[in-house]
């Protein structure tokens, strides 16, 4: 009852209370995945920028250890490493090619199976098969077709590079970077084709009635109409590029000579692991997350841009 | 009110998620004090060689038939890209074993200043068993500070095994090779590639892991430097005449396409490859039945006779682990291992060479039964260890990087790569 002969706002109905404050049971429930996700990412996170300021090493359990505040050191030691310096030069190249190379071609062959086709959903499972195979069986075909020895030097005869393919500081990366767009395809292919399922057919009727082809078709009914999925493509890419370890440590036996094929991570885990250095380790890690942070903001910008 | 609970809540949340995380940051280990004469169970980790596990399997049973109340188990080094970098996760997990049986000295440094390895000289016999079982290599095993973090145990010193039937089809003598000196050693080298006996005279991986200038550079260095360290009283030694011309020998193997600059992935001795690879005494019992093959002293400019000629000893150690809880008992373990009864035995079951002086003499009967061995042996005196300093690996990584810029794809002259080397090495170990 209202003395102001303004009426009371109505309370709450329980249905609309549910809504706005979850009971203590719904915190219950998403418990394991904050504990989980503040175990496996969060503290360890906090704890390596922590690692990045400070002079650092890992020790035995017990033993007194002077961890100084060292500042921007780590950072600076990072930024002037030519090793550092070229492994980010080699991620660049690495991502150059196979971004671009990653959308076209997982647009194109998901434009493609979605079409009727005879063995469709075979050939939707052989794209998916190297995605799901470990890298390490798959380096082995690989280094049959691109080592110095290989099949395609054996096509190429003469012509073909010097030092070979694997071990060419020029041609060592885009070698890597085909080998993981053909590796990932599979997975990207799957985006799309989930993509192209929303793609409504009246768009593609429509534009058949207006006289258009297929490939005027695709540019803009497919191309607009997957924008979203492009973007995540985009931004996958560029993350599990950006962490690229397992091919060239395996590929080029460790980032190939003189680093032609080192990456930031294999790099962190070389100063990290195999030299004990995890302070540098750790400020690397940190301007790498800044590093892919960045460029994922701008990748999604762009391909964004337009979409309004 | 539902504020306050959720505020409740997520506290909870939080210190739940902290004392988990505090659980497993708090850390400790053994008192070093009681642990130093502490007596009872522990356990030893084994290389994964079968023949070494075999031997240790057979140790450590005569061991525990002595001494039930100080029972030993035994388990290989967990896997890893390394044994090195398992056991260095192992230290900072606190749960390494006692004994060590393949701890690499170069990464000694490391393991020590990660605290995760007990000095034996703090044993009261300990510098002195050492040094005695050693000979006058053990100083090369004593640390910067004066101690002896690890017991040298045994060697593969390092020569360059060859296939007789490529040197035959090449054309070349398989029971007198021309290796002795570069110059020969370069020119069968070419009649072997030229004449289609095999693609590759020599094959060392090239790629850039630190250790592999133990099987190309160092040897090579060793040899034609009459014996020095790369590092000798906290100074590189390899901008020098010696270190030029094995960076020039080198080169010229690389430049001439005697050895390819990529990895082989497998064998390529074994495989018919490469007519010669560079290996340690354990290469017989791989090569006997596969291949006939011969061995001869890594090449020196001036050939000079393998009784002067030095080598890499590709040693491994055993080495005490500070998380070991009955450290009195794993020191008598050590000792008992590498006895002179224990160090035959290995050297029975293995071909490797225990860290004794004059093995040749010592274990003549084995030697006369076993004749191929009798060369690697010879070498066994006259092996030069990497240098025990700290940021040992800092070290080889950068020598190794120089290595292939200016050897493997002559990128860069000898003559400014060596410097350069020289300087960086220096402030390494300044920096240190």
């Amino acid at each position: 009852m209202s003395t102001t002969g303004i009426p009371a706002p109505k309370s709450a109905s329980p249905r609309t209370r549910w809504r706005l404050r979850p009971p203590r049971i719904g915190a219950l429930f998403v418990s394991p995945y904050v504990l989980f996700v503040t175990a496996v990412f969060a503290v360890p996170l906090g704890y390596t920028i922590w690692i990045s300021f400070h002079r650092f090493y890992f020790t035995a359990p017990g033993t007194d250890i002077d961890t100084p505040w060292v500042g921007l050191r780590n950072y600076q030691d990072v930024f002037t490493d030519p090793v550092v310096q070229r492994s980010f030069l080699n991620i660049a190249i690495f991502l150059v090619i196979n971004v671009p190379l990653t959308v076209v071609l997982a647009l194109v062959l998901a434009s493609a199976l979605n079409a009727k086709l005879p063995f469709r959903s075979f050939f939707r499972a052989a794209y998916y098969l190297p995605y799901v195979t470990a890298s390490v069986a798959l380096v082995a075909v690989w280094q049959y077709i691109f080592g110095a020895d290989g099949l395609l030097n054996t096509v190429l005869g003469d012509l073909a590079p010097d030092p070979s393919w694997l071990v060419n500081s020029t041609l060592a990366m885009p070698v890597i970077a085909v080998f993981v767009t053909w590796k990932q395809l599979g997975f990207f292919v799957m985006l799309y084709l989930a993509a192209l399922q929303s793609v409504p057919r009246e768009l593609y009727e429509s534009a058949s009635i207006d006289g258009a082809g297929r490939v005027r078709s695709f540019m803009s009914v497919t191309v607009p109409g997957v924008r979203h999925a492009t973007t995540l493509v985009t931004v996958f890419a560029i993350i599990t590029g950006a962490n690229l370890f397992s091919e060239p440590y395996l590929l080029t036996g460790g980032g190939g000579p003189d680093h032609a094929s080192s990456s930031p991570v294999l790099v962190m885990y070389q100063k990290g692991i195999e030299q004990a250095h995890p302070d540098f380790a750790a400020a690397l890690g940190v301007v790498l997350v800044v590093f892919v942070v960045v460029l994922a903001l701008v990748a999604r910008k762009f391909t964004e841009k337009g979409a309004e | 009110m539902l504020s306050t609970s959720r505020t409740k809540v997520a506290a909870v949340l939080l210190a739940l998620a902290l004392t988990g995380t505090a659980a497993a940051c708090s850390r400790s280990g053994p008192d070093s004090v009681s642990a130093a004469t502490a007596r009872g169970p522990i356990t030893v980790w084994l290389s994964n060689n079968a023949q070494e596990v075999a031997w240790g399997e057979k140790m450590i049973a005569s061991w525990n038939k002595a001494h039930p109340d100080q029972r030993v188990t035994s388990q290989q080094i967990p896997a890893g890209k390394t044994s090195e970098e398992a056991l260095s996760a192992s230290i900072i997990a606190g749960n390494s074993a006692c004994l060590v049986f393949n701890t690499s000295p170069a990464s000694v440094p490391q393991f020590q200043k990660q605290a995760g390895l007990v000095p034996l000289d703090d044993f009261p016999d300990g510098a002195q068993y050492i040094e005695s079982r050693t000979g006058p290599r053990a100083e090369q095993y004593r640390f910067e500070d004066g101690s002896y973090y690890q017991l040298p145990w045994k060697s593969n010193p390092v020569m360059i095994l060859y296939n007789k039937d490529i040197f035959r089809k090449a054309g070349l003598d398989p029971e007198n090779p021309k290796l002795a000196t570069y110059e020969d050693f370069l020119d069968s080298s070419r009649k072997i590639v030229t004449s289609g006996a095999a693609d590759a005279a020599i094959w060392p991986a090239p790629t850039s892991e630190f250790f592999q200038s133990w099987f190309d550079f160092y040897p090579a260095f060793i040899a034609e430097s009459g014996g020095k360290s790369l590092v000798e009283n906290g100074k590189p030694q390899f901008d020098s005449p010696a270190g030029r011309r094995v960076f020039d020998f080198w080169r010229t193997i690389y430049r001439e396409k005697l050895a390819p600059n990529e990895t082989f992935p497998g064998d390529a001795l074994g495989g018919g490859k490469t007519a010669m690879s560079t290996v340690g005494p354990w290469a017989v019992a791989t090569y006997k039945d596969s291949i006939d093959w011969g061995v001869v002293p890594v090449p020196t400019s001036d050939g000079r006779p393998a009784s002067q000629i030095s080598t890499f000893s590709d040693e491994k150690s055993v080495a005490m682990f500070s998380a070991c809880e009955n450290r009195a008992t794993a020191w008598d373990l050590m000792k008992f291992a590498t006895s002179p009864e224990q160090d035959g035995a290995f050297l029975a079951d293995t071909g490797q060479m225990p860290m004794r002086p004059d093995l040749l003499r010592t274990y003549a009967d084995w030697f006369a039964e076993n004749p191929d061995y009798k060369e690697f042996a010879d070498q066994a005196d006259r092996t030069v260890e990497v240098p025990a300093v700290a940021g040992s690996i800092d070290v080889w990584q950068t020598l190794r990087d120089g290595w292939t810029r200016s050897v493997v794809f002559g990128r860069e002259p000898t003559g400014e790569e060596l410097p350069r080397l020289s300087r960086d090495i220096t402030s390494l170990l300044d920096e240190y």
